[in-house]
């Protein structure tokens, strides 16, 4: 079942044109990775799809609803502020920079969209909040600001911050960039356990490896379009494109 | 010493009298100078051109006017308007104003620095503009200009000084009336320094408490 279908995306900034069309469908429960040099549009194809980007033509379309725009007797305009916040709780993010809010406490940043944006009761919020902050290993950590926490830990705070918003999709945005070599596999872990209870996650990385062993299929952008894909032992055993074969050679997998 | 004593028992009202009403002045414009500054400097941040241009031709102005001439313009200029308002109103607008561009100002650099990454993981949960200011960015801001804004209060309290020429009876009016009765000059003022510098001293220590009890750390 299709959960995302992206169609003939593009978006610019300026004069550069970062997506030139670009064509994606995810079902439901499935793991994609997103593999590309940087400046390929992977991380601007993943913040169109949260709308954090404005994007210039296709259409995006999420579980049967058309993302961030409707079209009306041929003009597109885009929703409104409201309608917008409310798309964008449909799909969770994490990314490269954790961006945990530093006031709040790890139990803060992941009750905040709980209480402002699903309206729960404190009580209930915060049971599900513990929940998953237990479920990424951190339960001992839920009174810590994020000062306080490392970065490994962090991330987790902030999967966990997506994750409890009961996403339909979760985009994963070079989320073991940031951190020292040491601290990625725990993130990795984390991932790899919600990968297996089929949370639905489009990657993009950096962590060849892991795009290997976790997403079920991988994709290789290049140039703002997507150049190959395919299911990811096979694209990385035997990569068709000469750019891709070069990527990975680079990437030293 | 002790016809100092004497004379102090005698103005011993009139000058608890100004320095209530010098607390009082202070605490009320910086409360609505706060608030002005607040919706400055959201508007400076965040505002289209058509909103921030105007704020911040007004912000500049009243930041490059000195404090004595707002005072005087206020109590003076706007009677002209048909606008009768008594010292004490117009010191407070005079106040309010110098604070709130100050606070405007101060208020658009902290949010200025926050990382933009802060927006995107609020709007990335489904946050709307509104709820982000007021759960994401404000509460960082606000912790971030502490220092500042309890520097802030310590300013107004010596700038409300300034309204004893409009004839306002706060704590430098009543101790000039009283010098004019006693000729004590030394004593008095000397007495005046001490009270304005004992409030704040008061706020700076009550600064310190609230920077340390609101630290990110």
């Amino acid at each position: 079942m299709t959960l995302l279908s992206i169609r003939g995306l593009t978006k610019r900034f300026g004069a550069a044109e970062v997506l030139k069309g670009v064509d994606l469908e995810v079902n439901k429960g499935e793991v994609v990775s997103i593999i590309g040099a940087s400046g390929s549009g992977k991380t601007t194809l993943l913040r169109c799809v949260n709308l954090l980007e404005d994007f210039d033509g296709g259409e995006i379309v999420l579980d049967d609803v058309a993302i961030g725009y409707v079209k009306r007797n041929g003009t597109r305009r885009r929703l409104g502020e409201r309608e917008l916040a409310r798309q964008r709780a449909m799909t969770g993010m994490v990314f490269q920079s954790f961006n945990l809010f530093p006031h709040l406490t790890a139990l803060g940043n992941v009750m905040l969209g709980l209480l402002k944006v699903r309206h729960m009761a404190k009580a209930e919020a915060k049971t599900l909040a513990m929940n998953w902050l237990s479920r990424v290993g951190l339960s001992d950590r839920a009174m810590h600001l994020p000062s306080q926490l490392s970065g490994g830990q962090q991330q987790r705070v902030a999967i966990a911050r997506a994750l409890a918003m009961d996403p339909k999709l979760v985009l994963l945005d070079e989320i073991t960039s940031a951190l020292d070599p040491e601290l990625v596999g725990e993130v990795l872990d984390t991932i790899k356990s919600l990968a297996k209870e089929g949370t639905t996650m489009l990657i993009v990385t950096h962590e060849m490896r892991f795009a290997r062993d976790v997403a079920h299929r991988t994709i290789f952008m290049d140039g703002g379009l997507i150049a190959e894909q395919g299911p990811s032992a096979k694209l990385f055993r035997n990569p068709g494109n000469a750019r891709l074969k070069e990527f990975l050679k680079r990437a030293n997998i | 010493m002790e016809q100092f004593l004497h004379e102090l028992w005698i103005a011993r009202w009139p000058l608890a009298q100004g320095l209530l009403l010098t607390v009082e002045i202070s605490v009320a414009s910086i409360t609505c100078g706060t608030i002005i500054g607040l919706f400055g400097g959201i508007g400076l941040t965040y505002g289209k051109w058509f909103l921030r241009w105007p704020i911040r031709v007004l912000v500049d102005c009243i930041r490059g006017i000195p404090v004595l001439v707002l005072i005087l313009a206020s109590f003076y200029l706007l009677t002209f308007a048909g606008i009768n308002l008594t010292a004490i109103e117009s010191g407070l607008l005079a106040l309010s104003i110098f604070c709130g561009a100050h606070m405007g100002e101060i208020i658009r650099g902290a949010l200025q620095s926050i990382p933009p990454g802060q927006i995107d993981a609020a709007r990335a949960i489904g946050l709307t503009f509104p709820r982000i200011l007021a759960y994401v960015l404000l509460p960082q801001a606000m912790r971030q200009i502490m220092p500042v804004w309890i520097n802030t209060g310590a300013e107004l309290v010596k700038a409300s000084t300034l309204l004893s020429v409009i004839g306002t009876g706060e704590l430098l009016f009543r101790t000039q009336e009283i010098i004019g009765r006693n000729f004590m000059t030394l004593e008095f003022y000397g007495l005046c320094g001490i009270l304005y510098f004992l409030v704040n001293s008061m706020i700076e220590r009550f600064g310190k408490f609230a920077g340390q009890r609101f630290a990110l750390q």
